[in-house]
């Protein structure tokens, strides 16, 4: 028996083990199945991540390092090379690795951080050739920052995410040319701060409303034919232009990886792809947590680390609640011990005996108007002060959040000049205006 | 000098080049690309076919029907998946009917067995997620699916094991009767070097390098008896060795392949009612648990064309969801294109026009559920030419028709597992997270006659690479354990053979 296992050693998983660390648990263990911790961010060699968590521009190795450092200080046990290949709703874990082979572990709370991935290419039913040279610009990434080699020299870029944006500028700095970057949307999904320094800093054309209708070439890639799309995002014929290149990167939009959330029968959010959760990011099964980029897509790491804070947080405080739960029923004196571990300056955590145990008694669903996509969480289980996250659907400008009760009176609102897909939005909802309330409908008004 | 060569390492040359390495023969399989089931084999619906489609009386009716009949124990011998799910042939209206009825009666003369028609009642029962509008349906029980790769990976290792030789990137550029045997040539191949999966069969019957061959240089290949199994381009072959009787026009099959989460969705293999304008897009679970659906079909005239259009994937989702309208296109996977090899004479052509020269031809669809009938068949003829060619055709003593499953470690027990890792610790480390695939069966694949040599060739034998990311995490990594394996560079490491290389070069390296 396990208290606390954590699936994904990445930014998530780490500050939810070093924040249930703080909060009193000992036996935690981190599972990672690459060869180091920090995740997807290892390959992450440019700058940018940090500013809002630690107020100064770092790159993803050293941000990861923050807080490899903490769990190697903290002496948090974790297992590199490791894959979970099944979670079960009782909470056991069965991993595989080369040193223990295939072994299960019971836990007593669990944190699901196994982050997202790509869509590929295989998804888009782009017409045309199979060759090589069609990557999805993370695997790029990898070849080049983390093995040294260089995909291709002449480049296309499909799908204006994040991921393709940075590529765009290491591609470019790598020495090959990159002839385009096509959007089918009519605006970007990626962040304001990397179009400007990632493509106009490098006079790199952004062609919104354009996608990719052919792929050319028998064995290696020799160009794509791409056009612009109508409103309906169909090819506009007529329009088609033909690119010689020979390496075509897909930045076409991440995917939570939630196939063990499934085995362990956690309910999941169809817009998101991720875990239902609450204000504590628990899922839909008791004592299974989420956050991160297997929750929902965030658009900056530090946001990831603050929500993991919250899980790790939260994990920490059931499993202190089942201790104390024992404890009344007078046995497993070790659990007990856990519970005494706490300081005094958790004034959050359950062992100040002020806080309710798990599970939370209310039920405040989250639903979204489509203009906003969706929440997390997406449903509220006790009255306190919370910050609620969502994503909108286009772009608009001039905007009000405004949250209504279940007889539409409204209680709550905030405006902004701009809100985009590329973009997390969060609101921070106080206590008190969870008085009274049943239901939570989240809008998006255009002033 | 060999005793045979076949030209092709598809379903049709792999499968009679196994049934030849039963006897004590010199044997090589030529094969132009970087890997075995490179044409029609490795793209098409994965059905071995009940035999109710082929008229009464041909070649494609006999062989498809012994062929389907003898394909569950040829592929319990070679280790590879075989389930008998059963097909449905589905009717809409009247007109759909009669067409039913007469399959009913042209399969009962070809010999299938346990063959009925169901209505509606009964068919939905069966098969409840098909669509409201479907009236009734032809059911063969004997239907079954398959991997053809997998069956063609497979026959061609235990033909190796048993002493066969493959030669890959060995295009045949001429073929010259001299005498008793005949002398073949290879074309000029670019990068990709004839290579040659040695065994002792090779040492013995071809001292001389091939390679010297493959450049075109004075040394051609000899064999006495040459099987022509060559796909689309079997008339080309044929005509090298002075046979212009027939042609092969490929017509283009383009498919969608959707996630495990869909394989469930129908457990039957749904086939339409054949019309004037063909088979119509078909929907089947495949061997390995995804949902498959198409093909089109459209004659072409390019036999390197395997390109899919914006045309073909409309018409797939469209038919597909009339046969069965709950099929959720967005958990699409991949899609792919596949050429058969159509024949002008409407027929399988299996002939010896030349003495010592057997043509196996124009082996379209129910090509796959023929191929282990067909290579018994073309074993014969290869003995009946033999005498005349001074060769003789003793059994071999010690031929072993089985192959250790390549899927083994997949689908054993938690126990096994963990005995097999205790032996081989890379057992117990996940390369591919969706397929959960580990880097022990990967190397197996890249150590195994027939050896992966390019990433493809690690993904149709492993499945890395083939689930929901497609690579994305894995293949950098397959790259260097082929890199390290096959003891070549990085940057020489292809997805697909030929010029299709991953990287290009290293980074910062000069232009």
């Amino acid at each position: 028996m396990t208290d606390l296992v954590i699936i994904g050693g990445g930014p998530a998983g780490m500050s939810a083990a070093v924040e249930a660390y703080k909060n009193g648990i000992r036996d935690i263990l981190i599972l990672e199945r690459d060869k180091s911790l920090g995740g997807i961010l290892q390959q992450c060699i440019h700058n940018g991540f940090g500013l809002h968590k630690f107020g100064e521009e770092l790159t993803g190795p050293e941000y990861a390092w923050r807080y490899e450092k903490q769990v190697r200080e903290l002496g948090i046990p974790y297992k590199l090379g490791t894959m979970v290949l099944d979670i079960t709703e009782d909470k056991v874990i069965t991993a595989t690795n080369e040193e223990d082979g295939i072994f299960q572990i019971q836990a007593k709370a669990i944190v699901l951080a196994m982050g997202c991935r790509e869509r590929s290419k295989g998804a888009l039913n782009i017409a045309g050739s199979r060759p090589a040279g069609i990557f999805s610009a993370g695997t790029a990434q990898k070849y080049v920052n983390k093995m040294g080699y260089l995909p291709g020299k002449e480049v296309v870029i499909l799908g204006s995410g994040d991921i393709g944006l940075i590529m765009a500028r290491r591609m470019t700095l790598e020495g090959s040319k990159v002839h385009a970057v096509c959007e089918l949307m009519p605006y970007s999904g990626g962040l304001a701060r990397n179009i400007e320094q990632c493509l106009n800093d490098f006079n790199i054309p952004l062609k919104l409303s354009h996608t990719v209708v052919k792929i050319h070439g028998k064995e290696r890639l020799e160009g794509v034919t791409i056009a612009r799309v109508d409103e309906r995002r169909k090819p506009i014929a007529g329009t088609e232009e033909y690119i010689p290149c020979d390496t075509l990167l897909l930045s076409v939009g991440l995917i939570p990886e939630n196939e063990l959330s499934k085995s362990a029968g956690v309910s999941l959010d169809r817009i998101t792809s991720g875990p239902v959760v609450d204000q504590n990011r628990q899922t839909s099964v008791e004592g299974i947590f989420a956050c991160g980029n297997v929750l929902h897509v965030h658009d900056l790491v530090d946001y990831v680390s603050e929500e993991a804070e919250i899980a790790g947080r939260s994990a920490a405080k059931y499993i202190v609640s089942l201790a104390r739960n024992t404890e009344t029923n007078c046995s497993d004196t070790s659990a007990v011990t856990v519970a005494a571990n706490c300081t005094a300056d958790n004034t959050d955590s359950a062992c100040n005996g002020k806080t309710d145990a798990y599970p939370e008694s209310i039920h405040i669903p989250v639903t979204t108007d489509g203009k906003i996509r969706y929440t997390v969480p997406q449903v509220i289980t006790r009255k306190q002060d919370l910050s609620v996250f969502f994503r909108v659907a286009d772009i608009y400008h001039n905007v009000s959040f405004n949250v209504y009760n279940e007889n539409h009176e409204k209680v709550f609102s905030k405006r902004a000049l701009k809100a985009a897909p590329g973009e997390m939005e969060s609101i921070t909802l106080k206590s008190s205006v969870l008085e009274n309330v049943k239901a939570l409908h989240f809008e998006l008004e255009v002033r | 000098m060999f005793d045979v060569a076949v030209i092709g390492a598809g379903v049709t040359g792999g499968m009679i080049a196994r049934e030849l390495s039963r006897y004590n023969l010199s044997i090589c399989i030529l094969e132009k690309m970087n890997d075995v089931a490179m044409g029609a084999t490795r793209a098409n619906s994965a059905i071995v076919h009940a035999g109710f489609d082929a008229k009464e009386g041909s070649l494609k009716a006999k062989f498809n029907v012994k062929g389907s009949e003898m394909m569950e124990n040829v592929a319990k011998e070679l280790g590879v998946k075989y389930k008998r799910n059963g097909s449905l042939v589905i009717g809409f209206n009247e007109e759909d009917r009669r067409e039913i009825e007469n399959l009913y009666a042209r399969g009962c003369a070809n010999g299938v067995r346990d063959l009925q028609i169901l209505e509606k009642e009964a068919l939905h029962e069966l098969e409840p997620n098909l669509s409201d509008t479907v009236e009734c349906a032809l059911y063969a029980p004997t239907g079954a699916i398959i991997c053809p790769y997998e069956l063609t990976i497979a026959a061609i290792g235990n033909a190796m094991d048993n002493g066969v030789a493959l030669i890959r990137n060995f295009e045949v550029g001429s073929i010259t009767k001299v005498d008793d045997h005949f002398e073949i040539t290879a074309k000029p191949n670019g990068d990709m070097q004839a290579s040659v999966d040695s065994t002792d069969a090779v040492d013995k019957a071809y001292a001389v390098d091939p390679v010297n061959a493959a450049d075109g240089a004075a040394t051609p290949l000899q064999a006495r008896i040459v099987i022509n199994a060559a796909g689309v381009y079997a008339d080309e072959i044929a005509a090298m060795a002075g046979d212009t009787s027939f042609t092969i026009n490929p017509r283009r099959g383009e498919y969608i392949l959707l996630d495990k989460e869909c394989g469930h969705l129908v457990s039957h293999t749904i086939f339409r009612t054949p019309s004037k304008m063909g088979k119509g897009i078909l929907v089947t679970p495949t061997v390995d648990g995804n949902l498959l659906t198409g093909p089109t079909s459209v004659d072409i005239s390019d036999k390197e064309d395997t390109t899919t259009t914006a045309e073909g994937f409309a018409l797939i989702i469209k038919e597909a969801l009339e046969n069965v309208d709950s099929i959720p296109f967005g958990k699409t996977i991949t899609s792919f294109c596949g050429l058969r090899a159509t024949g002008s004479t409407g027929d399988f052509v299996i002939n010896a026009p030349v003495e010592g020269f057997i043509n196996v031809a124009g082996i379209e669809s129910p090509g796959l559920s023929a191929s282990p009938a067909i290579a018994e068949h073309v074993a014969d003829m290869a003995a009946a030419q033999s005498a005349a060619l001074g060769m003789t055709f003793e059994p071999k003593a010690d031929f072993n028709p089985y192959r250790a499953p390549m899927h083994h470690f997949r689908e054993a027990s938690i126990a096994e597992k963990q005995e097999i890792i205790r032996k081989d610790r890379s057992y117990g480390k996940i390369v591919c997270r969706c397929e959960g695939v580990t880097e022990g069966e990967i190397l197996a694949a890249i150590r195994t006659n027939p050896k992966a040599m390019d990433l493809d060739g690690v993904k149709r034998r492993t499945r890395a690479q083939m689930g929901r990311c497609q690579g994305g995490f894995c293949s950098p990594h397959i790259v260097e354990m082929i890199a390290a394996e096959l003891n070549i560079p990085i940057e020489k490491v292809t997805k697909s053979g030929g010029n299709s290389y991953v990287n290009v070069s290293r980074t910062k390296e000069e232009v």
